[in-house]
């Protein structure tokens, strides 16, 4: 019995509107003020900040965490999350010195076939079975992990030439790793922007029941992303085991689900699904590395910078459910 | 305040002094005014229903009793002194219990477990076992209730659950329960057992409150009945003074002798219904709602579904559909055979469904108008799996004008449009899969009087282009003006089945509450003859 309490809730909604314009302004372009205006206070308050050795370094860091959440932001649209993604990376990166007698180009296609399989297994488990995603992907996470460990064992270097330049090339002073996020960041936009699988997503993430009785197909959607994010997770892996030399099953990825879904919130992609901002993730992302760099330049420790990193995420999610829901009607 | 209701009879009945009241409650939520001064009065000893139709408040009623909700004004008074329930518990504590549709236990314990929940007998600061089922056993033989107590509660049947709960409501000495819609998804026997029980309760004193939409139910059970319509108190009495007509029609508020002159909608003269039916459904079954429903509509024709609340009219519509899953039965669209539990099917067929819940079913909040126009047909928009936008911008402007959309720009945001805009844009939505069978669950519910002129008048339009339509409305004047042949549901299958074009809204209210020949049916012994010919004394006017 429904007896008008839906369209009643759905009034009490819409009563708490009012200071709602510049909040919403807020969530979308905030994480891109903060940005410029970090920058900003940086290149006047931080010695050789503009050199082109410290934003080589900022971006080589920060490339394998936006192309984790580019992913991350895909599944935060159909409202769910990922929690697998550094046992993904871990995994993908254990399986290339096991795999590196293939070539290069062997080795890595294997470690991304994990991903994808891993990505297929959360996807399965959330989209057909109905498990609730971050249910399925914390099981994943755990697992996962014990499985590159399982492969992996100590840690291992990676000394195949192909692989090395992947790590540490560059085309024309700009690093492959940047080269290949940036890539990534343009495929996932456009795919987002214009594909029917993106325009689906997001009706998916935006109002579920009403995606089912519109026809659309919920479940390969959901399938759908959840392996993109698994993919670009081992993408991730491999980039980062190749630029390091060395993979280690047991570190590699530690945490970075959290800065993943750091990055996509901050960016204003909200937590209840049904928006994608990929231009507001990748720069959460750069936000975020920024001020640990920031923080880490001013001879700051890490751990206050890891509370200021806190601060602003809980900052960000208010900004989001709080007032962010609020309705201009 | 009125004094409404018969006193002399309540006495007779045996009933003793109010235990549960409600004076003057008001309640809204923004601007929609839910409860406008609601007086209610549950006495210690009866079996009171509270009736009404979607949106009467009902529901909202029932969680101020309960203490889910807060009134704005008025008072809840409980065993006559005035009480302020904050959260439920409040209610609960002074023995208020209440028991939902969905069983509020704890699955995985044992059933005596859930009925000693948080008040278990305990012995070494440890539950005692022998003890709590000792005392459960006791309990369900007293209710007569035949139950295995140390069996998990989660592998009963539903109505066993409900036993439960009325066991558990029991052993914490409630004075008053609550009984929302309890019998909605039990089988005939657990129906009987459960008003075993609830007769028992009112013999030993306690006041329930039932919810049903079986009226039939009503009769069998309750002692005395309170109407809201539109979160108006309308009438309470006895439920021996009420035909079932007199309840239909102040529940729809609709004076049998006041039949509204045509005219009242914006809905023109019959249409053109020839040729090979576009839609044939023939004995659909759905789990207890459907009982096998037979429906057909040829192109051009309106065919409106009528029905009480709980009839089975939403339920035909997404069977058709294939949202609710058919056990059994045939639906066929220009004489193909349609895949049945298949949302996906049933679009590629040509069916379409504009569903009842616009915000839950409809639309797609923060999506824009375009995108929301375009959802359905996104694969046909597409190629090699990119969006053709430009196909899209030409849909959208053709069914923004069409419908007379009013938005900023087809970019605007869903959910800052009005409802009737809203509903614009999912019936854009339909038409823009081209379905040959249209059907339409309270198009024109909860939207302005313009925008429902609109799209009563789009509806006829799409009938004169060929459309076959199956139209729900509560509104009996949308259906008799809008419909050119009207399907009365009655509890899963078709009661009647009228024809437009000699049809009053006397008869159409008749054949709704299931009246046809008002002398040979009467639901239940108590209600006599007599009590037809009674002028309903208790009648008062709320304004």
């Amino acid at each position: 019995m429904s007896d008008g309490t839906a369209t009643a809730t759905a009034a009490e909604r819409s009563e708490r509107t009012g200071t709602s314009f510049d909040i919403d302004w807020v969530r979308r372009n905030g994480v891109f003020v903060a940005l410029g205006l970090l920058l900003l206070a940086n290149v006047f308050l931080t010695d050789n900040f503009v050199s082109t050795g410290t934003l080589r370094l900022q971006l080589v860091q920060v490339a394998p965490v936006v192309i984790v959440a580019l992913g991350m932001a895909l599944v935060i649209g159909t409202e769910g999350i990922d929690l697998s993604v550094g046992a993904v990376m871990a995994l993908a990166a254990a399986l290339i010195p096991l795999y590196v007698g293939y070539g290069s180009v062997g080795a890595i296609a294997i470690g991304l076939v994990a991903g994808a399989v891993v990505g297929l297994i959360a996807g399965v488990l959330v989209g057909v079975v109905g498990v609730q995603p971050i249910v399925a992907t914390l099981g994943l996470m755990v697992a996962i992990r014990g499985v590159a460990n399982l492969f992996g064992g100590e840690i291992k270097s990676i000394t195949e030439p192909g692989l090395v330049s992947l790590g540490t090339g560059d085309v024309a002073g700009v690093p492959y790793v940047v080269v290949i996020a940036a890539l990534v960041s343009l495929v996932v936009w456009l795919v987002v922007r214009r594909s029917t699988y993106g325009r689906q997503l997001v009706a998916v993430g935006g109002n579920k029941l009403a995606a089912q009785l519109a026809g659309l197909p919920v479940r390969r959607v959901l399938v759908t992303t959840y392996v993109v994010s698994g993919l670009l997770a081992a993408m991730a892996g491999i980039l980062l085991a190749a630029r390091s030399q060395a993979s280690d099953p047991t570190k590699l990825g530690q945490l970075i689900e959290l800065s993943a879904i750091t990055a996509v919130v901050i960016g204003g992609t909200p937590l209840s699904g049904g928006q994608v901002r990929i231009l507001g993730t990748i720069a959460g992302a750069l936000l975020m590395q920024l001020i640990t760099a920031t923080l880490i330049f001013h001879d700051i420790p890490d751990s206050t910078a890891q509370i200021v990193q806190a601060v602003i995420v809980i900052a960000a999610v208010y900004v989001q459910l709080g007032r962010g829901k609020a309705r201009r009607s | 305040m009125t004094q409404h209701s018969s006193a002399a009879t309540a006495a007779a009945a045996g009933v003793g002094d109010p235990v549960l009241q409600t004076v003057g409650v008001t309640k809204s939520f923004g601007g929609v005014h839910a409860l406008k001064g609601v007086d209610f009065e549950l006495r210690a000893g009866e079996i009171h229903t509270l009736v009404g139709e979607n949106g009467a408040g009902k529901s909202t009623l029932i969680k101020v009793l309960t203490g889910v909700y807060t009134p704005d004004g008025g008072e809840v008074r409980y065993a006559g002194e005035t009480v302020h329930f904050r959260r439920p518990a409040d209610a609960q504590h002074v023995g208020i219990s209440t028991i939902y549709q969905e069983v509020n236990l704890v699955p995985l314990l044992s059933v005596a477990r859930n009925i000693f929940l948080g008040r278990e007998p305990r012995r070494f600061g440890l539950i005692d076992v022998g003890a709590m089922n000792k005392r459960a056993r006791e309990l369900m033989a007293e209710l007569g209730i035949d139950i295995d107590v140390t069996a998990e509660l989660g592998r009963l049947g539903l109505g066993s659950q409900q036993m439960v709960a009325l066991a558990r409501a029991m052993s914490v000495d409630s004075r008053v329960v609550i009984m929302d819609e309890p019998t909605s998804s039990l089988e005939t026997a657990e129906v009987e057992t459960l008003f075993r029980v609830a007769r028992g309760l009112r013999d030993r004193g306690v006041g329930l409150v039932f919810v049903s939409h079986r009226l039939d139910e009503l009769w069998e059970l309750c002692d005395r009945v309170t109407i809201l319509r539109d979160g108006e108190w309308v009438h309470t009495g006895p439920m021996t003074e009420m035909t079932r007509l007199d309840l239909v029609s102040k529940m729809l508020g609709r004076d049998i002798e006041e039949v509204r002159a045509e005219g009242a909608t914006e809905f023109g003269s019959s249409h053109l219904k020839a040729g090979e039916p576009a839609l044939v459904v023939s004995g659909l079954e759905v789990a207890n709602r459907l009982h096998g429903v037979d429906l057909t509509v040829r192109p051009g024709e309106v065919v409106g579904l009528a029905g009480l609340l709980g009839s089975g009219r939403s339920e035909t519509v997404k069977a058709v559909y294939g949202a609710l899953k058919a056990r059994s039965g045939e639906v066929t669209v220009a004489g193909r055979k349609v895949r049945t539990g298949s949302v996906r099917g049933a679009l590629a067929s040509g069916v379409a469904l504009l569903s009842e819940d616009r915000k839950a079913e409809g639309i797609v909040p923060d999506l824009s108008v375009r995108d929301n126009i375009a959802l359905a047909v996104l694969p046909r928009m597409s190629q090699a799996g990119v969006v053709s936008e430009a196909r899209i911008d030409a849909l959208v402007d053709t069914f923004m004008k069409r419908l007379r959309i009013k938005a900023s720009s087809p970019d605007q945001k869903v959910r800052e449009l009005s409802g009737g805009n809203q509903q614009k844009v999912l019936i854009a939505r339909w038409l823009a899969t081209e379905p040959t069978v249209f059907l339409l669950d309270e198009p024109t519910r909860g939207i302005d009087v313009g925008a429902k002129a609109e799209v009563q008048g789009l509806i006829d339009e799409l009938a004169e282009q060929g459309l076959a339509v199956v139209l729900i409305s509560s509104e009996m004047d949308e259906l008799v003006e809008g419909a050119d042949r009207i399907v009365v549901l009655h509890d899963g299958h078709v009661q009647a089945e009228l024809d437009s074009t000699d049809l009053s809204s006397s008869e159409l209210l008749a054949a709704l509450a299931g009246d046809r020949e008002p002398d040979s049916q009467s639901p239940s012994p108590a209600t006599n003859q007599a009590a037809k010919q009674a002028p309903t004394q208790t009648e008062g006017q709320h304004a």
